[in-house]
């Protein structure tokens, strides 16, 4: 029904596969409470912990779905640089922990609930009903395969974003610095 | 279908990543901070390339194209949190503070 490969007959425990769907589960875990700490910590330096646990159990999740690079991108982009940058800009701008962090509102908190919720349980419901078709593989994704691609079929794309970044870069620094002289 | 094989199907991510989603608009929704409210826009970023990846590796047919995608997902959320960071910090030098309570110059 869905599609899955290498299909395994409910491994033991302790064999190899079994070790791996273990792992696994573990990972998930770790994902879902990063994201837990980081949506709903007191302190803003602990979200940005707990978003860092997230985005270490996402790139565990990569490299179960056969893409280490992009699990390494994940690694080095998001939790050494991305998370970083917050926890400067947490330095730099949010002084007044004694305030209070918490909801915005008396109703906040329930409606939030309630919206991503009923967010959530739509898309689960949209995943369990659909039937997705497996197609044929034509290459096996390699990080080959991969720089193969980028510098032909995506390598236009590939040259926008590095101009995208650079234009981040210039503007980032350019709003940063405007009134820095008052 | 066992526990321990959870990791070779494809609805397993999708609700993974459907319950980051959720996560993350929660946090954006009750969040009174701006930089709380980027923190939550990362999680939403990181569900949509784990769908990305999820689809890559059960149903593409070329599985480098999903992996391209969630790259190019991954500069543009760089450029962004750039670029929001810094605006964050422009807003706290001129109003003292980054709460969205206070943020009410454009006010009608």
């Amino acid at each position: 029904m869905n599609p899955s490969m290498a299909i395994t007959e409910a491994p033991g425990l302790f064999t190899a596969d079994g070790l791996t769907g273990v792992i696994f589960l573990i990972m998930m875990a770790v994902t879902i409470i990063g994201g837990i700490i980081a949506c709903s910590a007191e302190r803003l330096v602990r979200a940005v912990a707990g978003l860092i646990v997230c985005f270490i159990g996402v790139a565990a999740l990569y490299y179960f779905l056969n893409s280490p690079f992009v699990a390494l991108m994940q690694m080095l982009i998001y939790v050494g640089a991305v998370c970083i940058t917050i926890a400067f800009a947490i330095m730099l701008a949010a002084p007044e922990e004694s305030k209070k962090n918490g909801p915005a509102g008396p109703l906040s908190g329930p409606l939030g609930f309630i919206t991503a919720g009923l967010v959530t349980y739509g898309l689960i419901v949209m995943a369990m009903r659909t039937k997705f078709t497996s197609l044929p593989k034509v290459n096996g994704g390699t990080v080959k395969e991969l720089g193969i691609q980028f510098l032909t079929s995506y390598s236009m794309v590939f040259e926008l974003i590095s101009i995208v970044l650079l234009i981040a870069i210039i503007g980032a620094l350019v709003i940063a610095r405007a009134g820095r002289n008052k | 279908m066992s526990l321990l094989t959870l990791y070779n199907n494809l609805n397993t991510f999708l609700y993974l990543a459907a319950m980051l989603f959720g996560l993350g608009v929660y946090g954006i929704v009750t969040r009174r901070t701006l930089i709380g409210m980027l923190i939550s826009s990362e999680l939403i970023l990181a569900s949509a390339s784990i769908n990305f990846m999820a689809f890559n590796r059960f149903t593409a047919p070329d599985p480098t194209v999903g992996q391209v995608f969630t790259l190019f997902i991954m500069a543009i959320a760089a450029a962004e949190a750039a670029i929001g960071l810094s605006i964050i910090i422009a807003v706290y030098r001129n109003y003292k503070s980054v709460d969205t309570e206070d943020l009410v110059e454009l006010n009608g």
